[in-house]
């Protein structure tokens, strides 16, 4: 099985790399870009099958060491068995 | 008075920091962070500045969770001295032995340049021996040091008087212009500027000397 995990600053935290691109965007032209956030995915192949079970190892994973709970938020994403 | 410094692959500053506690009059032992006991003794632990497994993931989270790491927090729960130095101060917040956190700089950039630094509190075994309010000149070199925690931790980190300095000009965003805080016990320190490398003629002042120097002569058995 494999899981994807999305680790975001939290709202409110400011975040100075998206801020940039929000910038960069602009000057290329974009218009109406109103903010920008950048965050992380994380993609782990798993040996556990039972998605419930999963889930809870990686939600374990996360608290521990994958997303920093101070100023991260994160949410995790099954997709199933890679070919 | 023993001072433990400690390696990950990827600290470069270990050596500064190893001398910095030497000249202060310690013995100091280096400690791989693959050890999981500290050596008989210990004092205080270094927990040294550069870019502990090159900063993957988040800077220090994964030097927080080496095989060293339990070692180090049972020596700060037991009222052991600890003093996190730049990466080091990132490794102590991601242990959880320090609230909030390291974000990257406010202006982006890796900023590497001596600034000055007011030292906002004397009540502790660190800065005992500076003057209330003194500004020293001490270097920062570091790419993700805008301190930042939730509003209700400053609050408690400024009522407690557990800021040990501010930048009297900000460089990096920090909130509350906050650059080194301490434990609630006092006798843990994260500061992200180099103590251990104002410390020497050579480096153009000696005023971090006087970190090491207090420590020496202030700690308190552990």
């Amino acid at each position: 099985m494999k899981a994807r995990v999305h680790v975001m600053l939290k709202d409110g935290v400011l975040d100075p790399q998206g801020e940039a691109v929000r910038h960069a965007l602009g000057t290329l032209g974009f218009e109406g870009v109103t903010g920008v956030r950048q965050g992380k995915v994380i993609e782990l192949n798993l040996a556990e099958s039972d998605p419930a079970k999963a889930e809870a190892a990686v939600r374990a994973m996360c608290e521990k060491l994958l997303a920093n709970a101070v100023i991260e938020k994160f949410s995790i994403e099954l997709v199933g068995e890679i070919a | 008075m023993r001072a433990a410094v400690i390696t990950y692959p990827g600290s470069n500053c270990d050596r500064d920091l190893a001398r910095a506690f030497d000249l202060a009059g310690f013995e100091v032992a280096k400690v791989w962070h693959k050890e999981t006991q500290l050596p008989a003794g210990t004092d205080v632990v270094g927990v040294p500045g550069g870019f502990s497994y090159g900063d993957y993931l988040r800077c220090g989270a994964i030097a927080a969770r080496s095989a060293i790491s339990p070692a180090v927090a049972a020596h700060a729960a037991r009222g052991g001295y600890v003093l996190g130095v730049c990466n080091g101060f990132q490794v102590l917040t991601e242990m959880g032995l320090l609230p909030g956190a390291l974000l990257r700089n406010a202006g982006l950039k890796y900023v590497c340049r001596v600034v000055g630094l007011t030292v906002a509190t004397t009540d502790s075994a660190f800065t005992a021996d500076y003057d209330p309010g003194v500004v020293i000149p001490v270097p920062i070199a570091h790419h993700d040091g805008n301190y930042t925690a939730d509003a209700a931790t400053l609050d408690r980190l400024e009522a407690d008087d557990r800021v040990a300095f501010r930048y009297a000009d900000n460089p990096n965003g920090s909130a509350r212009d906050i650059a080194g805080i301490l434990s609630e016990n006092r006798r843990v320190l994260g500061m992200m500027p180099h103590p251990e490398r104002r410390f020497e003629a050579a480096h153009g002042g000696t005023e971090g000397a006087a970190l090491f120097r207090a420590l020496l002569g202030q700690m308190a058995p552990a």
